[in-house]
């Protein structure tokens, strides 16, 4: 099976990185694009083959090295 | 005076011969240096974690070292008391482990800092800045894209009231929260800080203020 792991800042947290993507998306001229947010996409394949062990297995990563929780939130997308 | 500091060497550390002059300067003997792949410690009293871009910050600055084979061995010391102190990318480790509370994370002006600070020494009641007079102004370079300190407002506000802010950027040049450029843990054996003292112990090099750091530190450690 394969994960995508998403891994975003949390509300609140400051994102310089994000709010550069946003002052660059208005200098060239895209209008209405506000709040704008960088994360990462992590893919992987796991060796599981049902969802929910899959899934275990990912938040386990997740918790010890994918995320920080003082900062980061994540999300798990299990797919064939 | 600890006669036995121990500097832990990880791919991409690039301050480890620095601060190892640094304890040497201190010390008058050489330190010993541990790679990061060790499982075990030799005989140490005084750990640092040296500064650098330990596996080129891949992931998040900090996230791969502090999973490194020696770090178990360096969580146990600090649990046991043993000092431990994290400078620049060894201050990310120590957050990453847990062994300090919140992160470090990208400047706020997204640029890289790489200049002399000024710092005010907040509390000097720790072995690790007792070198120096509560409220003195010390000079420290400081060299990082991943020094702006974050955790939510309550931890904030309790490492305010334990004293555990020991030094506080005069000017910020990172976006820090309450301008925290140094950090204890609570037992106080554990620190971590952005600035460089190890690149100011030599007039030539522009200042003394990390001779006095290593120096008060590494007498407090005996």
């Amino acid at each position: 099976m394969k994960a995508k792991i998403t891994v975003t800042l949390k509300n609140g947290v400051l994102d310089p990185q994000g709010k550069a993507i946003e002052g660059a998306l208005a200098g060239l001229g895209f209008e209405g694009a506000s709040d704008v947010r960088q994360g990462k996409l992590i893919e992987l394949k796991l060796d599981e083959t049902d969802e929910a062990s899959a899934r275990a297995k990912a938040e386990e990563m997740c918790k010890k090295l994918l995320a920080n929780p003082v900062m980061e939130n994540y999300a798990i997308e299990i797919v064939a | 005076m600890t006669t036995k500091p121990a500097v832990i060497v990880f791919p991409a550390s690039n301050c480890d011969r620095d601060v190892a002059v640094a304890l040497e300067q201190a010390t008058g003997a050489k330190p010993q240096m541990v790679w990061h792949g060790d499982a075990d410690l030799p005989d140490t009293d005084f750990i640092v974690l040296p500064g650098g871009f330990s596996y080129g910050d891949y992931l998040r600055c900090g996230a791969m070292a502090s999973n490194s084979p020696i770090m178990r061995a360096v969580v146990e010391k600090a649990k046991a008391g043993t000092p431990v102190l994290g400078i620049c990318n060894g201050f990310q480790i120590l957050c990453e482990t847990g062994l300090l509370p919140g992160a470090l994370m990208r400047n706020a002006n997204l640029t890289f800092v790489c200049r002399t600070v000024t710092l005010m020494v907040e509390n000097n009641q720790s072995i690790f800045t007792r070198g120096f007079e509560q409220g003195q102004f010390v000079d420290f370079p400081v060299a990082h894209h991943d020094g702006n300190y974050f955790a939510d407002d309550e931890t904030l506000s309790r490492l305010e009231g334990e004293g555990r802010i020991a030094l506080r950027y005069v000017d910020n040049p990172n976006g820090s929260a309450r301008n925290i450029a140094g950090l204890l843990n609570d037992a106080g054996n554990v620190f971590g800080l952005m600035p460089h003292p190890e690149r100011v112990i030599s007039p030539l090099l522009g200042g003394i203020d990390g001779t006095t750091f290593f120096k008060g530190a590494l007498e407090a450690a005996a």
